[in-house]
């Protein structure tokens, strides 16, 4: 389960961006603090970093979109992410990966209808000799099989 | 006698239950009334074997694996008596996977606890960093150069040569970062060592900055490596504790300061401009080069920025093994590599030997072929934007040179094994995908490039203009090579020239593929 991710708040979002306005070349890591308090980086966050840090808006939103990582919604209440690159590709991934497709009913990038579930490709976990891998919620897995993304596919849906 | 075990706490072994192994243990353990402690290590790099159960005893440590939760109470039974038990697999030094390697870099990952600063003294650590103040800047980057170490993050230039360079800059500021993105599937040796073995990659950065005459350095970590980032993090926080980082490291006149970055999904910013930019706090686009970082660098100061094996091979050369490490290897590829193994391969983890063991030794004998049991159809050594090989090929030296002649690359040392049922076509358009994904966007042959490529082997798979195709997927490819600032635009040729050239067979219309997708 994810951490309950906490309502934007304006005043909270300013305290996060003073945290950290001090660290050489904040952006990305008041971007990072933001999505971790409120599961995403809300769309009037962007300007109050851009005055923060001396920046124009369309900078820090430039930020913003360039990596891949940066939510503009909150995702579903677990996040599923199954790796696509060649090494789990070549144990197998692909097939499971449709699996967890059909069985939840989305496509890799989308969200179930009811919220539970985001699921998501990623680019290699570093567990390439224990492929197919996947991270649930921040805990990773490997030696996918069948019944293993059944289980995940399974936890992640209650 | 408290029973000392070792489990370990690397994302590769928790990943495949080492966690649950480690309480099945303590669980089992208060039932019997015994006492034993857990020492949470990081990988010994045999995957397969894990997770895996060290012991120690007066003979050495004692290895089990792959352990399940439900073996606890009777492995913990066949230790107390030192009875048999299926998973035993003898001392752990003698497991020939592990005897046949070199150990340099990774000596101590999987043995020492990569929390404890005293543990990595008792092993060897902080020797380099001891006899590098005693040396000075000069002596240092003379060992650096001596030793032949060539930078470990895929294009393989001379650690001296660059340390030198910034040395040389003027400045008061300068700036070391490290570069632990490992974006290329199929590597993970970076992430073994931050896990494993963290001070080594800390005692190679404030080397660094000794030698320099840096007093800050960046560790910029994939967000893809929540549990590196915690070790790192640990580990930075217990070196400065002990006086390692801070003011006057190790008692001398030096200052050295470390922090992590956390990076955010994007595959070039593994490039090395494209990581400063982010680190700045920027989009990761590419800066054309020169300036050089060594010259202009992070916040345009003079900056030395290598990869996390590169960092972790310095204590060593530094601890006087500058000669010994040289010693290793073949031609200009000098020393030792952490090579992984991955894929669909039966011995997969991380093997490092001397430069110079064939492509075949490495897949056929170490790696046991396919974990599938079919025959090896292709490999793909370093990374997406690394040649695709067939078995002709397999007499291939792994060192740098080799493989260039070769039209492949080393890269960061990945080899990532294909049964017979790949379809080349479809990795070859993978690569493609890949690079249109992940792109600045900065050259057009990259970004556009790379989207007409997809679509060309699109048409090549449903049989449209075949020949007419491939041909425009070759001068895609040229246009690529040629017309692209850095290797992403510039070596994704690599795995779709290699298919085309050594896969012709799979470039037409997809029938015979179907059946293994
Ligand atoms: C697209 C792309 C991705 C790269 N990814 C990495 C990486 O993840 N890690 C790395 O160390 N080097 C990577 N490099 C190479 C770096 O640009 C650079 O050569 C390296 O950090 C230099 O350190 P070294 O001399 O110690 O190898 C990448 C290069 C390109 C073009
Ligand atoms: S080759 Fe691609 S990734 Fe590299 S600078 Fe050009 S557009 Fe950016
Ligand atoms: S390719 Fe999937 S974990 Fe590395």
């Amino acid at each position: 389960m994810t951490a309950p991710y906490e309502p934007w708040d304006a005043t909270r979002g300013a305290e996060i961006i003073a945290e950290h306005t001090g660290l050489e070349g904040a952006t990305l890591v008041i971007l990072h603090a933001l999505q971790e308090t409120f599961g995403h980086v809300p769309e009037p966050a962007i300007p109050m970093v851009a005055s923060a840090l001396n920046l124009s808006r369309a900078e820090v939103y430039g930020v913003f979109t360039f990596y891949h990582d940066f939510r503009k919604r909150p995702a579903g209440r677990h996040v599923l992410k199954l790796c696509r690159a060649e090494a789990c590709q070549a144990a197998g991934g692909e097939v499971l990966a449709a699996r967890a497709e059909a069985r939840l009913g989305v496509a890799l990038g989308d969200t179930t209808a009811d919220q539970r579930v985001t699921l998501e490709p990623i680019y290699c976990l570093g567990l390439c000799a224990t492929a197919p891998s996947a991270m649930l919620d921040g805990r990773v897995v490997g030696r996918l099989d069948e019944a293993r993304i059944d289980a995940l596919v399974a936890e992640a849906q209650r | 006698m408290t029973m000392r075990l070792f489990i370990a706490r690397d994302a590769g072994a928790v990943a495949v239950g080492a966690d649950d192994v480690a309480l099945a243990f303590e669980q089992a353990a208060a039932r019997r009334g015994i006492e034993i402690e857990i020492v949470r290590t990081g990988s010994r790099g045999l995957y397969w074997l894990e997770p895996l159960v060290e012991v120690a005893t007066p003979q050495g440590r004692v290895a089990f694996g792959p352990v399940t939760p439900t073996d606890a109470p009777f492995l913990l039974e066949a230790i107390i008596s030192d009875g048999p038990h299926p998973l035993r697999l003898g001392i752990t030094e003698e497991i020939p996977w592990l005897r046949r390697q070199t150990r340099l870099t990774f000596a101590r990952c999987g043995v020492i606890d990569p929390r404890s600063v005293d543990d990595y003294r008792a092993h060897g650590g902080y020797k380099g960093l001891e006899r590098a103040l005693t040396l000075g800047a000069d002596a240092i980057l003379a060992d650096v150069t001596t030793s032949g170490l060539r930078g470990r993050g895929g294009a393989g230039f001379p650690t001296g040569i660059k340390w030198r360079t910034v040395a040389l800059a003027s400045g008061t500021r300068k700036y070391i970062v490290c570069n632990a993105d490992e974006g290329d599937s199929g590597t993970f040796a970076d992430r073994m060592i931050m896990e494993g073995d963290p001070f080594v990659v800390i005692e190679g950065m404030t080397i660094a900055g000794v030698a320099v005459g840096a007093s800050k350095g960046y560790i910029y970590i994939r967000s893809e490596y929540p549990h590196a980032v915690q070790a790192m993090n640990t580990a930075i926080s217990a070196a400065k504790g002990a006086g390692y980082l801070g003011a006057g490291i190790g008692g001398s006149s030096h200052s050295f300061d470390l922090e992590v970055r956390v990076g955010a999904g994007a595959y070039v910013c593994g490039e090395e401009t494209s990581l400063l930019e982010s680190l700045e706090g920027r989009r990761g686009i590419v800066r054309a080069k020169p300036p050089l970082p060594a010259h202009q660098g992070l916040f345009g100061k003079p900056t030395v920025i290598n990869n996390v094996l590169s960092f972790a091979a310095i204590p060593f050369i530094l601890a006087g093994g500058a000669k010994a490490y040289a010693d290793f290897g073949m031609g200009r590829s000098r020393g030792t590599m952490p090579i992984q193994l991955a894929g669909n391969i039966r011995y997969g983890g991380l093997f490092e030997t001397a430069f110079g063991i064939t492509l075949g030794e490495l897949v056929d004998d170490i790696g046991g072929g396919t974990l599938t049991g079919r025959a090896v159809r292709a490999v793909q050594v370093g990374g997406p934007l690394g040649a695709y090989f067939p078995r002709a090929l397999f007499d291939t030296p792994f060192d740098y040179e080799a493989f260039a002649a070769r039209d492949g690359l080393i890269g960061h040392g990945g080899i990532v094994v294909f049964d017979d049922s790949v379809d080349m076509a479809k990795q070859a358009r993978f690569a493609m995908e890949f690079c249109a994904v992940e792109s600045c966007g900065k050259c057009t042959p990259c970004r556009i490039g790379s989207t007409r490529g997809v679509e060309t082997i699109d048409k090549i798979r449903r049989g449209e203009r075949v020949a007419e195709n491939i041909a425009v997927v070759e001068d895609l490819c040229n246009t690529m090579k040629f017309g692209s600032l850095c290797a992403l635009g510039g070596f994704t040729p690599y795995p779709v020239m290699s298919a085309l050239k050594h896969f012709k067979d799979d470039f037409g219309p997809a029938t015979h593929l179907q059946a293994a997708e």
